[in-house]
């Protein structure tokens, strides 16, 4: 997509295009320009991350360390709440979800 | 007296010796709400029904004697926390349909400890922003000036508790969202240590930097509500673990002998000349109490806006993989196929600062491009990280000011995103690090609010409570009401 030698960094519409397409979001022809400069000018401002000396650094996922996750026994601890939480769906029938059709 | 006048101990204080009752109370900020709603968009949501049967329900505890210092005392959510059967909007077309089927952890122990909900408080969409501009429900003003942000995320809850529509508020923090716009409001915000809260029922944004925390008029309030609303929860699997101390028990510790690190790289470009005088007045004022001012370089700190825009973006991208227009939250009309469903409810259901942060995410997570932007800012992360933790070998807090200027006015930074994104330059530090941090008010700019930070070692709300404390001892700059809302 682009070069990371520089530090000026610029996203093309299909660039931008390829990005909604894999994040799922329709992005409309107006919206479209004011990505392509957004995004550039987020992806410059960030690309002063590469100045730092990371050689050895381990990357940090979590501030806590050696918080492990916890694991707890395979048993059902819920109670079947399926109607109330169907109420928040946009369309459902006999206890399913509907969405268009997958398969022809 | 007016209880609007009055702190949430205060309140506590005198619904127990029966100066007025909970329901009188409550009656009291829902017609302050009413009659000001319209000026600061600070609720999305008020539950007057709820308020008067929470505050029946606390005056009949009061009444058999039980309950505690919180019994009673009015409370607003930010509509970010999920609380059974309301509105919980997230500042979102996506969520402006969604009735939460439960509550919240933090929902759930504040109505425990007998507080009543007055509603759910405006914010930037998903939590995404620095001035509260980005919400679906419309920006909210600053109380202190109306042509002026309250700040963001948490910018609803700030403005209400600033303007006295509600004696305190909850808020999350992933990058400042609450010490922002408790600085400029002129209030005391506490973002805890990472896992001190439990973020069960909390929509997420960020998750291994979001944190909930309180917008409160005082050290004293913010000490209370974090009493109630700490603690492990086994619904969170990042909850930590730990005995919740008495927070309002460490209130009284001497500031005398205390090691303060001053953040060198807070106090450079950038840096309102008034808002740093208004700092360093107060650092002076803890030197008189005895603390030891020491000065101490965080060489990485600077990096902390770029490393967060792509560590935040790209757990947000995940994190809102989950609005498909399936199972709750905004669908399109007629969809023609799935792939179709999804585009157009998240184009429609998103506004443009959550999209631009998703797509940003998606970007750095992408094959090909994870190693240079996110494992490096990962990496990065570690050095942030590594450069508090030797300043913690040195002294005991570190403190410098929460934000760059006072309050600026409403639509002066949307159309850049990077100079809004650097309005967050001293508060990202602690969340990549996890670290708990507190906002209080040090003085006023032209009329306007400044904040001071503090920020601790992890589980050391006490510290920072106690210093915050000393200085409100001190100090009245935590009194001063708005004009126009005194």
């Amino acid at each position: 997509m682009f070069s990371r030698t520089g530090a000026i960094v610029t996203l093309t519409r299909r660039d931008v295009e390829n990005i909604a397409h894999l994040a799922r979001l329709e992005i409309s022809e107006a919206e479209l320009p004011v990505y392509v400069q957004s995004l550039s000018a987020i992806l410059a401002f960030v690309e002063q991350l590469a100045a730092a000396p990371t050689e050895g650094i381990e990357p940090m996922a979590h501030p806590l360390e050696g918080q492990v996750q916890r694991l707890r026994e395979d048993q059902v601890t819920e109670s079947d709440h399926r109607d109330r939480y169907q109420a928040n769906a946009p369309a459902v029938e006999a206890g399913l979800y509907l969405v268009p059709r997958v398969i022809e | 007296m007016n209880p609007h006048h009055a702190t949430a101990a205060e309140l506590g204080r005198g619904l127990k010796s029966r100066q007025y009752s909970s329901v009188e109370v409550a009656r009291w900020f829902l017609d302050r709400i009413h009659e000001t709603h319209g000026a600061l968009n600070a609720f999305v949501t008020v539950t007057a029904e709820r308020a008067l049967a929470d505050a029946r329900r606390a005056d009949a505890m009061i009444a058999r004697g039980e309950g505690g210092p919180l019994t009673g005392v009015p409370v607003a959510h930010k509509d970010i926390f999920c609380t059974d059967g309301i509105l919980t909007s997230c500042g979102s077309r996506m969520l402006a349909n969604f009735i939460a089927p439960y509550d919240a952890t933090v929902v759930e122990r504040l109505t425990a400890a007998g507080m009543v909900l007055l509603g759910k408080t405006n914010m930037d969409e998903f939590a995404m922003g620095s001035s509260n501009e980005t919400s679906h429900y419309g920006p909210v003003r600053n109380p202190w000036d109306g042509s002026k942000v309250p700040g963001g995320s948490s910018g609803g809850s700030a403005a209400a508790v600033a303007a006295r529509l509600a004696p305190v508020a909850t808020g999350t923090d992933t990058g400042g969202s609450i010490r922002q716009p408790a600085a400029l409001t002129g209030l005391t915000g506490l973002k805890p240590t990472y896992g001190r809260v439990s973020r069960y029922g909390m929509v997420a944004f960020a998750s291994s930097l979001d944190q909930a925390g309180v917008l409160a008029q005082s050290a004293e309030d913010a000490a209370l509500v974090l009493g109630a609303m700490a603690g492990f929860d086994p619904r969170d699997s990042t909850s930590v673990d730990a005995p919740v101390p008495d927070y309002a028990a460490a209130l009284g510790r001497p500031v005398k002998g205390l090691r303060i690190g001053i953040i060198r790289e807070f106090f450079g470009e950038g840096l309102d000349a008034g808002t740093g005088a208004a700092v360093h007045a107060a650092l002076d004022g803890f030197r008189a109490m005895g603390a030891e001012l020491v000065d101490v370089s965080l060489p990485n700190l600077p990096l902390s806006v770029p490393t967060y825009y792509v560590v935040a973006p790209a757990e947000c991208s995940s994190n809102l993989s989950r609005y498909d227009g399936v199972r709750f939250g905004h669908r399109c009309r007629d969809p023609r196929d799935l792939m179709d469903l999804y585009r157009r409810t998240r184009g429609e259901g998103f506004g443009a600062e959550v999209k631009r942060r998703i797509m940003t995410g998606t970007y750095v997570l992408s094959a090909g491009y994870y190693d240079a932007y996110y494992l490096k800012a990962q990496k990065v992360r570690s050095l942030i990280n590594d450069d508090f933790r030797r300043a913690f070998s040195q002294v005991d807090v570190l403190m410098g000011p929460t934000t760059p200027t006072p309050a600026f006015d409403l639509g002066a930074k949307t159309g850049d995103p990077i100079t809004m994104y650097l309005n967050d330059i001293y508060t990202i530090g602690a969340n990549l690090a996890g670290l708990p941090a507190i906002s209080a008010p040090c003085g006023l700019v032209d009329g306007l609010p400044v904040g001071l930070q503090i920020i601790g070692p992890h589980f050391s709300e006490e510290r920072l409570l106690g210093a915050a404390h000393a200085w409100q001892r001190d100090t009245d700059w935590h009194r001063r009401l708005p004009p126009l809302y005194a």
